[in-house]
């Protein structure tokens, strides 16, 4: 890298304890990279709860369906969606986990999303400041529904920094995935509307020809589950992948894409255009 | 001793100002702090009933917190959902119990997070309960309470009991107050099962008659019913008593 070395070659990015001159922490940076790494996770803030979606890529067609799960639940009503190293992402579930445990023990209701988004991002923060660790690799989305802050979402990155949003994105394809995001409106649709367009999204920003076949992980937390994180009911959730099926076949028949791949359980079919796709 | 030579010691042996007295009669090893074991109660609950029946088990306990003979806390419910196949109802200190509610319900949701769909059976709380105390008692250092465990996991119905010395029953119906022992011996016994009507008309009675008799009890209840279906809590609810023949019960003015 350019700007991480010295002249005599000893670089600026070996340890998360060392500024380069122009003032970057490599470590933090090439942390973020390892995010980029991994598919892609979204998370969207709707009026009346929190959808994640997540395009979890199987390695092997002898994965148990819904193994490797990267949604995790941190407490009854936060629900959290991760991008990058899985190892790193579970061990920071178990600290959210306990942040909520703690909170609840100490203050005897359900911890507000602000507050544990806060407590974990220190967390990670301080991992960036010492030299005898390493920063995680991982971003998360943390979603939750409470009554009297209605649905939070807060990202946090290796950096250490969280914000809340109306949606985000983290993973491979976010770019792509924060254009999508941008063209809803997603301040009047309900949790049932929003999991249909989480479910398009993943699909459009899936990359066919690089990654074979995924799973869509999809969860939600809000009035449609009296503010419990689950994930979303296999119905629900086959009527949503259905609907993002059909918008992404009709948007490459519309961009003149004359192939079109369809996943059935790692069977591919190749249609032309001219036949219309029912599935 | 003061150098002018005045007397400071008002009284001898006496308890000095700002230091730790531990007055007569109390035994374990004085002046060493603040006792941090329960040696006796506090706010108490009275008798926790349960029964079995066919498809379920039924838990009541009436809504009283007793501070020794003053009626103290009546609103207060010593009946909890575990989770949706097991309820648990205590009696005794009931700051132990909302302690162990407190607990129980961080354990409850720390099981739910994992999403793997297990959840605590009734023998698995009981027997974790019975440890927990157990281990407790042998420090010295009770949690004072018998807890009543009822559920239905697995098609089974379970209802036991534990408590800070630590029997494990053997019977079918449990029990905290041994005088209910024959109203209730009169409709279960001789009987394999018992409907959920007959279970919640006998529960009513014993806790009428337990109104009537126990100085520590409230007529003011709730009931817990957990079957297949899940657990349902229904309360507070009173009975209906008929004092009619007190004025002739000689001395009850």
């Amino acid at each position: 890298h350019v700007g991480s070395k010295l002249d005599d070659g000893v670089g600026y990015d070996l340890s998360a304890s060392t500024f380069s001159p122009d003032g970057r922490v490599f470590q933090v940076e090439y942390a973020m990279k390892a995010v980029e790494n991994s598919s892609t996770a979204i998370g969207i803030r709707c009026k009346d709860g929190v959808v994640f979606g997540v395009e979890k890529l199987i390695l092997s067609k002898l994965y148990e369906q819904g193994s490797n799960k990267r949604i995790f639940n941190v407490d009854r009503h936060v629900g959290m969606a991760v991008a990058g190293l899985l190892a790193d992402a579970r061990s920071l579930s178990e600290v959210a986990r306990e942040e909520a445990s703690n909170f609840r023990s100490n203050y005897g209701h359900n911890i507000p999303l602000k507050y544990l988004s806060e407590r974990v991002a220190m967390y990670v923060h301080a991992y960036t400041l010492y030299s005898a660790v390493r920063p995680f690799g991982c971003s998360f989305i943390l979603g939750s529904y409470d009554q009297d802050d209605g649905p939070q979402l807060y990202m946090v990155d290796p950096s250490g920094i969280s914000f809340g949003y109306w949606g985000c994105a983290i993973g491979k394809a976010k770019q792509a995935a924060k254009t999508e995001i941008e063209k809803l409106q997603m301040k009047d649709m309900t949790c049932r509307e929003l999991v249909k367009e989480v479910a398009k999204i993943i699909y459009i920003v899936h990359d066919e020809v690089k990654d074979k076949a995924f799973e869509l992980e999809l969860s939600w937390v809000g009035e449609v589950t009296n503010g419990k994180h689950e994930l979303v009911p296999k119905d629900i959730r086959v009527e949503a992948e259905k609907y993002a099926k059909v918008c992404t076949t009709t948007t490459s028949l519309l961009h003149g894409i004359s192939v079109t791949w369809v996943q059935n359980n790692s069977t591919f079919k190749v249609f032309f255009p001219h036949f219309m796709v029912t599935n | 001793m003061d150098p002018s030579g005045l007397k400071l010691n008002f009284w001898e042996n006496g308890p000095k100002p700002g230091q730790f007295y531990s007055f007569p009669g109390s035994s374990l090893t004085p002046g060493c702090g603040p006792i941090k074991h329960t040696l006796n109660p506090m706010v108490t609950g009275t008798s926790v009933l349960g029964v079995k029946f066919t498809g379920g088990v039924i838990i009541a306990a009436d809504m009283l917190g007793s501070y020794g003979s003053l009626a103290r806390f009546r609103n207060i419910s010593r009946l909890m959902k575990v989770n949706d196949s097991t309820i648990l109802g205590a009696s005794g200190d009931y700051a132990d119990y909302q302690y162990m509610k407190q607990i129980i319900e961080q354990m409850v949701i720390d099981e739910e997070l994992l999403g793997d769909g297990h959840s605590y059976s009734p023998k698995a709380i009981h027997s974790w309960l019975t440890r927990v105390m157990y281990n407790r008692r042998s420090k010295m250092n009770p949690l004072w309470n018998t807890v009543v465990i009822g559920g239905f996991y697995n098609d089974e119905r379970w209802l036991e009991f534990s408590n800070l010395a630590v029997c494990l029953g053997l019977f079918s119906v449990r029990l905290f107050f041994v005088s209910m022992q024959p109203l209730m011996r009169e409709v279960v016994e001789n009987k394999v099962e018992i409907t959920k009507d007959e279970a919640r008309a006998l529960i009513e009675r014993c806790l009428k008659v337990l109104y009537y008799r126990d100085a520590r009890s409230y007529n003011r209840h709730e009931i817990a019913i957990v079957t297949k279906e899940g657990v349902e809590i229904v309360g507070p609810m009173s009975c209906e008593t008929n004092w009619e023949i007190a004025h002739m019960v000689s001395g009850f003015e």
